[in-house]
């Protein structure tokens, strides 16, 4: 049985010109592996991360015939059981840490206040625990990060605090909303060998949402590529290169590239029929 | 003549203690026609050189020359205006939220004293790829790359010759940066302008520049060829890491 | 506004486009859509119902009071509600309550109105140029705004109509001049924040001066805000203008101020409630209409939350 299961996901949100559908009918299944979900901005790839922690919030609506975790259906779950599942199983990096961390609490209050919320234990023993979960994110001098506020770090390490946070709980998957996309590339590399090695290391499953086709190719196990709501084409990361799929080519073929000079770049042409192809399913 | 130079600037914000050096003797040239890319991390000063040549960065010293001509402090006069044009990065937030495209491409056009206002906005929006239809509506009737489309026509409004571009597609999706992309290849091609670009993409610099800097904390460590780039004979050792750091992502 | 709620659903789509095709157009649809949204709110919609009758009772005064709200009748006097042709009693004077609260609407949405056109207008300029101009000119304007701000409201207009003269008009005079500061110290706020954005910048490379960016590109931004402000402040301005007349120092005594026919109801107030009770009544209900819509207000003009 695989970790998660998700069937026939559906997110509405109802307009003055009739329902919006963001995410229209996906299905796919997740492992202890590293699940890219890869498409352009309104695909639907960010509100199928938050549908999975039912995070839609209201007028949205999200129907699925189930999104199982571990056979027990997340939809079934009543509001307070659904906390229970935020955070202690599933757990969610956002893009910009900025907006994730509180401005007036010290670092170190932040991530003993979530270890403390999810054990009972002393604050000592929390301390102690937030300290070592610093170090596993790589931060040399995490006594001195404790008592930083949010505002004296930069981006990338702002990044691993949030990593380090959401890994306490130990989930059993993270899901990374565009983890990476406001940090330099070269502190994005380290954020992304960081968050590699923890989830090899515990055995976790990995949903990756990003709109960058060679980060997911490289950083990735699998991938789903998304396009007006559904999924269009699933494949294995490391042949993200040689997609059949007309967009995911489109896609690739719009990047400027180094090695290739030219003087156009190539243009995405869109094709209706790609909207309404019946989703591929994203299971093994 | 050069379109643009750049001699010792120096671009500093606070005082005294709180003072942060943006940009340290930064030194380059760029020729009529050429496209120049500016190359680094965030707070490396790239987008700070833009603003000190536009006045926006009001607390400079060294000497910026365009066209010929020195510029001096925060002042910048109509005719500057007229040759220097800016494209910001985030077109969510580059365009007024209660002004309609008309009335954006108007008004600028007004500003640079041009006649015939009317055809002038058609003939801008045909040029940046939009349609008529599109003249009446409000930035959030539009998606980004068709917002970016219109900051590009304000841009030109005042037929300018050179045009600074700061990070103009990294907020936009692939396929729609390569949109913006080849229009500004085309705008580039038909009213001979010039380009001083910024961006953190190599690949993006590398595709439209024909030569570019790489910055580092505020100093230019290495200016070099795009082709420079491409054959991957970066000689500095940091352009050899961000070289290889988009290589490898 | 006719046009605009027709049932014809022709014009609706037109209003709805996505793709204006002029000036006219645009506007309209735009304003449309804000109208959309600010009848989806009932609790704001029951305010605005609310003011509209306050509008029309106040306009059609003359036919809908049934008695001359000055003329006494000594012998009639505090007749308790739902006394004969008197539905809502006859206060000391024996003066008709209902007629007097009809006639008080007219002088309630003077003061409303006069305030509303000055304080919030001295405020935009004052704090829009300090904002934006910042340095000394913002150091300057800002204490003196710090200088109005410190005093207590009701006794500085106490203070100006003490030195101006009783009377309604220098009491809108003495509000105004207290209820200045604070849209002073929005405008400015806001002032700061889109002094920095991208689109100003975008102007200022256009050559705009400063003038044309105050008054075109920064105004339309903060009026929103002021809007929703004056009208959630509608109810202290009220209630600072019925204050004023309680004391004796804003409207003069005949004329039915709903303030000042408290004043003269306290007199009697535990014997004969109403004549106190019923024009405090219309100034909660009033208030609480101004309160409602301003808030129906803020979700549709907040420019933050508009646009997307």
């Amino acid at each position: 049985m695989s970790l998660l299961d998700v069937e026939n996901l559906w997110v509405k949100f109802p307009t003055r010109q009739g329902v919006f559908d963001a995410v229209r009918g996906v299905s796919f299944s997740l492992d202890r592996e590293r699940l890219g979900i890869v498409g352009e901005s309104g695909s639907g790839k960010s509100m199928t991360g938050r549908a999975i922690l039912r995070l839609i919030r209201k007028p949205g609506i999200v129907e699925a015939d189930h999104i199982t975790l571990e056979g027990q259906n997340l939809l079934a779950l009543s509001e307070p059981q659904m906390r229970e599942v935020r955070g202690q199983r599933i757990s969610m990096v956002m893009q910009d840490p900025k907006f994730s961390l509180n401005p007036v609490m010290t670092v170190g209050d932040q991530i003993m206040e979530a270890y403390l919320l999810h054990n009972n234990t002393s604050k000592a023993q929390a301390r102690a625990k937030s300290i070592s979960m610093l170090e596993a994110v790589s931060i040399r001098d995490p006594e001195r990060v404790m008592r930083a506020y949010p505002h004296e770090v930069s981006g990338g390490m702002g990044q691993r605090i949030m990593i380090a946070m959401m890994l306490i709980p130990d989930p059993q998957i993270l899901i990374a909303d565009e983890p990476t996309s406001a940090l330099d590339v070269s502190v994005q590399r380290q954020v992304l060998d960081i968050m590699d090695g923890l989830v090899k290391e515990r055995g976790m499953g990995l949903i990756f949402i990003s709109h960058d086709l060679n980060l997911i190719s490289e950083f990735c196990d699998r991938v789903l590529i998304m396009y007006a709501g559904r999924i269009v084409e699933v494949c294995d990361a490391d042949k993200l290169h040689e997609a059949q799929h007309p967009y995911t080519r489109g896609l690739l073929n719009s990047l400027p590239r180094l090695d290739q000079p030219r003087k156009h770049l190539e243009v995405l042409k869109r094709d209706a029929t790609w909207s309404d192809a019946q989703s591929v399913r994203g299971g093994k | 003549m050069t379109a643009l130079s750049i001699e010792n600037l120096n671009v500093w914000f606070g005082a005294d203690h709180d003072r942060v050096d943006a940009v340290k003797s930064a030194r380059f040239d760029v020729a009529i026609g050429e496209s120049f890319g500016l190359v680094g991390e965030s707070g490396s000063g790239k987008s700070t050189i833009l603003r000190a040549i536009t006045g926006l960065a009001p607390t400079w010293s060294g000497e910026i020359t365009v066209e010929g001509k020195t510029l001096l402090g925060a002042k910048r006069d109509r005719a500057f205006y007229k040759t220097v044009q800016m494209v910001f990065q985030d077109p969510y937030a580059s365009l007024h939220p209660r002004h309609t495209v008309d009335q954006v491409l108007s008004e600028t056009l007004q500003l640079h004293g041009m006649q015939d206002i009317d055809r002038r906005v058609e003939k801008l929006l045909e040029d940046v790829g939009l349609g008529k239809r599109f003249r009446f509506r409000y930035p959030h009737q539009l998606s980004g790359g068709q917002r970016q489309r219109v900051a590009i026509a304000r841009a030109l409004a005042g037929e300018p010759d050179i045009l600074l571009l700061d990070e103009p597609t990294s907020a936009l999706d692939v396929s729609v940066q390569a949109e913006i992309l080849n229009l500004l290849t085309d705008l580039r091609d038909e009213h001979k302008l010039t380009y001083l670009m910024v961006s953190h993409d190599l690949p993006v610099i590398g595709h439209m520049c024909d030569r570019l800097a790489v910055m580092k904390d505020g100093e230019i460590v290495e200016i070099m060829m795009s082709d420079d780039l491409r054959n991957s004979t970066a000689k500095h050792a940091y352009s050899q890491s961000l070289l290889a750091a988009s290589a490898a992502i | 506004m006719s046009d605009m709620s027709a049932p014809n659903p022709t014009w609706r789509e037109w209003l709805l486009t996505d793709a204006p095709t002029s000036r006219r157009h645009a506007r309209l649809a735009n304003f449309y859509q804000g109208w959309l949204s600010l009848r989806s709110n009932t609790m704001a919609m029951f305010g605005l119902g609310i003011l509209i009758f306050l509008l029309l009772v106040a306009l059609f005064a003359p036919f809908l009071a049934p008695y001359d709200p000055f003329v006494q009748s000594l012998g009639n006097r505090l007749q308790p509600m739902g006394a004969e042709g008197h539905l809502l009693g006859t206060d000391s004077l024996g003066r008709d309550i209902l007629s007097r609260l009809i006639y008080g609407s007219r002088i309630t949405l003077y003061i409303v109105a006069l305030v509303a056109l000055i304080a919030p207008v001295a405020g935009l300029l004052v704090g829009t140029v300090a904002g934006y101009a910042g340095g000394w000119t913002d150091t300057i304007l800002m204490r003196i705004t710090d200088i109005f701000l410190a005093f207590p409201r009701l006794v500085l207009a106490l203070a100006f109509v003490a030195a101006l003269g009783a009377g309604i008009e220098n009491a809108v005079l003495a509000i105004s001049l207290t209820a200045w500061p604070p849209y002073a110290r929005i405008a400015r706020a806001e002032t700061l924040t889109i002094r920095s954005s991208d689109y100003i910048s975008a102007i200022r490379l256009q050559g705009a001066g400063a003038l044309r960016i105050i008054t075109k590109h920064i105004w339309p931004l903060c009026i929103s805000s002021l809007i929703v402000r004056v009208t959630l402040d509608m109810a202290g301005i009220i209630l600072a203008a019925a204050g004023l007349g309680f004391l004796g120092l804003g409207a003069q005594p005949p004329s039915p101020e709903w303030g000042a026919m408290i004043s003269e109801g306290r007199r009697f107030i535990l014997d004969h409630w109403w004549v106190a009770t019923v024009p405090g009544l219309a100034i909660f209900t009033v208030s609480l209409a101004f309160n409602l819509l301003g808030d129906g207000l803020r979700d549709v003009l907040d420019p933050k939350d508009s646009g997307q």
